[in-house]
């Protein structure tokens, strides 16, 4: 499944580059994206471990961008 | 520029002004000499009052990235190339350094913030609330909130919430923000209206036909919102350089910083010299100037055409489109406006002779005879004499008046016979005028036909008609039409007679749409270089149309999976040196929209069988609108290619001269900084200025 995340806010392009490589590397993660542009993350999981991944990609959020603001749209 | 800064960026700004002050004081202290002779600390002091108000935050991030385990982060290669500057006594260019470090994400945060405002601008078609009624009441909801069915009430000058159907009132809509079209579009109780539109001076009440999620305006908000989604080639090339630019770099920078040193030995002043290359090393290490140009660019790209009222949907297509060597077009409702007008009134030399206006007099002998047919020939040649006569007569003349027809009997398969005025009217084709014994002219009837092949030959390219010659009308391809008129010369011919006589013809066809063969020429002008037309037509019908339009090769008689598997031989044939891009109505074209490299489909303002199978939706139909964007995403792909050469140009540059001792650090931080905001610069071109209705040309792309 797919999810969007609106981040507030990420501030430079390759911040935006190395946490969506980060975010990626995130054991069950099928595919993420995250647009610098429009300051939003699009996740993908397998559906039946979604929480579980969106929990370590939370993680990963907080330890790359720790003044960032992650809230599902 | 202030003003329309956040609160946050405000901030941002003061502490880059404290910090640049105190840089100034700084070096009017150290060119006065306050410094000298062993007071160096002073000017650690001096120096590290405005770093600290510039760079806290840049220390503090990076302090917790490195417990985080995220070393190679800007912040931490510009705290080490700082702290290097100290470490060698370069105190006003640490605070140098460190200051225009944050005015280059200042600007970047400026730019991107400006540039995404200025596609909500663009977009700013996402209604607020809606007006409803609901009983005797009608409340303000959140758009949301409307049922499918509900009456929703727009004020002059508010925005359609919502899609529906007018009830009640009438009103010109301004469509501009959804198809770029300046001149409003009248609406009255029965019209179907899309939302986004801007309402004009009446108030309409409008039955709601969908949900606000289903509706348009819904819809291209999400679309341009994930437009910018989409991997593209360019992006995938700057993600694998980031990659391994940035630690190749720092790498690079610690062993310059320590082996040539170990190696050369001598002193202080070897190690000073060689840690001051490696902090050039650092300041250049961010790849940020090419990775900002590719959001930035195509940001902007999708944004200019979604200014013309072209929908774009996704960065990808954008990048292909600006590779498109062939363009395929379907014919009907793409060049053509599927709909039937009389072309061509031919009065014979007898009927010109009897008649003084034998044009007009035959017009209307035919839209006597067919007064009472619904067939859409017959309403075609009503509307051509009723248009023809307002020019001649005051408008009470132009209604037919039916007492002066006597009788009027429609011969299946052939046509009519009436009796008007007390005389004898055929109209119909030539069967008609063969079974009554009317003898036709040489050279009108279908005697010159020409021979069309009855069914679709294997591998489907024996239907190219690859030249298309000058054809008069009058060569009718003999066929028998499905309503039993000729087809002849791309249309339908209807032959009349009076009392016995053969007195014309009336040629009904399929009309060019406005601006088509300049659309094609435009093309050609991009760089296009073939354009191919396709359609189930006869070939004769297909041939004239085509030679108006101007395009180079015509496929006629297709049957839709003859359509798939002649763009697939098309693309096979373009394979490596350009993409195909194919253009159709959007309805009955979903597996040809697909299997072309780029969809364009005919928006028929917001069709959504369209919206859905197409990749690039013209949202006001005019192909002239496919050349446009195909400018604008040469463009986007020119300026976001340039930006990337020069970038990645500048920075090894430099690199290469601090590795040999030649570039100094205000170089390192023109390859950083400067670099950064003449990429953003270059790509905001693209945003352009405000909207502007320029007809035919490319409003804001060539600012």
């Amino acid at each position: 499944m797919k999810r969007k995340y609106k981040l507030d806010e990420i501030d430079c392009a390759n911040c935006a580059l190395k946490l969506e490589n980060a975010i990626k590397e995130v054991n069950g993660v099928s595919n993420a994206k995250v647009n610098y542009m429009t300051q939003k993350l699009t996740l993908e999981a397998d559906e039946s471990e979604f929480e579980a991944v969106e929990k370590d990609v939370l993680a990963v959020c907080r330890r790359m961008e720790p003044d960032m603001d992650v809230a599902a749209v | 520029m202030t003003g329309k800064l956040t609160k946050k960026q405000k901030k941002w700004l003061r502490r880059i002004e404290l910090g640049a002050v105190g840089f100034v004081v700084l070096e009017v202290l150290a060119h006065v000499g306050a410094f000298d002779g062993g007071r160096w600390w002073l000017g650690l002091l001096t120096a590290l009052v405005p770093y600290l108000i510039v760079g806290w935050d840049v220390i503090r991030k990076s302090i917790r990235n490195i417990s985080h385990g995220e070393v190679f982060d800007e912040n931490f290669l510009m705290m080490v190339a700082t702290f290097g500057a100290f470490g060698i006594g370069e105190y006003p260019e640490a605070v140098a350094v460190m200051l225009l470090y944050q005015i280059g994400e200042l600007f970047q945060n400026y730019a991107t913030g400006k540039s995404r405002e200025s596609i909500s601008q663009l977009m700013s078609i996402a209604p607020e609330t809606a007006l409803v009624e609901r009983g005797q009441e009608t409340e303000e909801v959140d758009p949301d909130e409307v049922e499918v069915g509900e009456t929703i009430v727009v004020r002059p000058g508010e925005k359609i919430p919502l899609d529906g159907e007018v009830i009640e009132g009438s009103s010109m809509l301004d469509t501009s923000a959804l198809t770029g079209e300046s001149v409003p579009r009248s609406v009255h109780a029965g019209d179907s209206v899309i939302s986004g539109c801007v309402n004009g001076k009446g108030t309409l009440k409008i039955r709601t036909t969908k949900r606000y999620e289903d509706s348009t305006v819904a819809k291209i908000l999400e679309l341009v919102e994930n437009a910018t989604d989409m991997k593209t080639r360019v992006e995938n090339f700057v993600t694998r350089f980031a990659r391994v630019y940035t630690p190749i770099v720092t790498v690079g920078a610690l062993i310059l910083a320590v082996i040539p040193p170990l190696i050369l030995g001598g002193g202080a002043q070897t190690w000073i010299s060689w840690i001051r290359r490696a902090c050039i090393f650092l300041v250049v290490s961010c790849p940020c100037a090419l990775v900002i140009s590719v959001p930035l660019g195509f940001f902007g790209g999708i944004g200019a055409a979604s200014r013309i009222g072209v929908l774009v949907k996704g960065s990808n297509y954008l990048e292909m489109l600006a590779r498109v060597k062939t363009i395929v077009f379907d014919k009907t409702g793409t060049l053509t406006k599927g709909e039937f007008r009389v072309t061509e009134v031919a009065p014979s030399d007898q009927f010109e002779r009897m008649t003084d206006e034998p044009k007009l007099q035959l017009l209307e002998m035919a839209a006597y005879a067919e007064a009472y047919s619904t067939h859409p020939v017959a309403e075609s040649i009503r509307a051509a004499w009723a248009e023809a006569s307002a020019k001649e007569a005051p408008k009470s003349y132009i209604s037919q008046d039916t007492t002066r027809i006597g009788q009027a009997e429609e011969i299946a398969g052939h046509g009519v016979l009436a009796v008007v005025d007390g005389r004898q009217i055929l109209a119909g084709n030539e069967k008609l005028m063969q079974k009554y014994g009317i003898s036709l002219p040489e050279g009108v009837s279908g005697s010159a036909s020409e021979s069309i092949p009855e069914s679709i030959p294997e591998g489907g390219s024996e239907n190219v008609l690859e030249s298309i010659p000058e054809s008069p009308w009058r060569i009718a391809d003999g066929s028998a039409g499905k309503d039993g008129q000729d087809a002849s010369g791309g249309g339908t011919v209807v032959y009349v007679a009076c009392d016995g006589t053969f007195a014309g013809r009336i040629v009904i066809s399929d009309v060019l749409k406005e601006g088509v063969p300049e659309a094609i020429r435009s093309l050609k002008e991009e760089g296009v270089s073939e354009t191919v037309m396709l359609t189930g037509d006869n070939a004769s019908a297909a041939k004239e149309i085509a030679r108006q339009a101007g395009v180079d090769k015509v496929y006629a008689l297709l049957l839709p999976a003859d359509k798939v598997r002649i763009v697939e031989q098309l693309i096979k044939k373009e394979k490596g040196k350009g993409a195909l891009a194919f253009a159709g109505d959007g309805i009955n074209d979903a597996p040809v929209l697909m299997r072309s490299d780029v969809g364009i489909a005919m928006g028929l303002i917001g069709s959504d069988a369209a919206i859905e199978a197409a990749d690039i939706v013209l949202m006001d139909d005019d192909v002239r609108k496919i050349a446009q964007t195909v400018r604008i995403a040469r463009k986007t792909m020119g300026i976001i290619r340039a930006n990337i050469t020069f970038a990645i140009a500048v920075k090894i540059g430099i690199l290469v001269l601090s590795a040999l001792g030649v570039a100094n650090m205000w170089m390192a931080i023109f390859g950083d900084v400067g670099v950064l905001i003449l990429c953003i610069l270059n790509a905001m071109r693209l945003l352009g200025h405000r909207r502007k209705a320029v007809p035919g040309g490319v409003p804001g792309a060539a600012g």
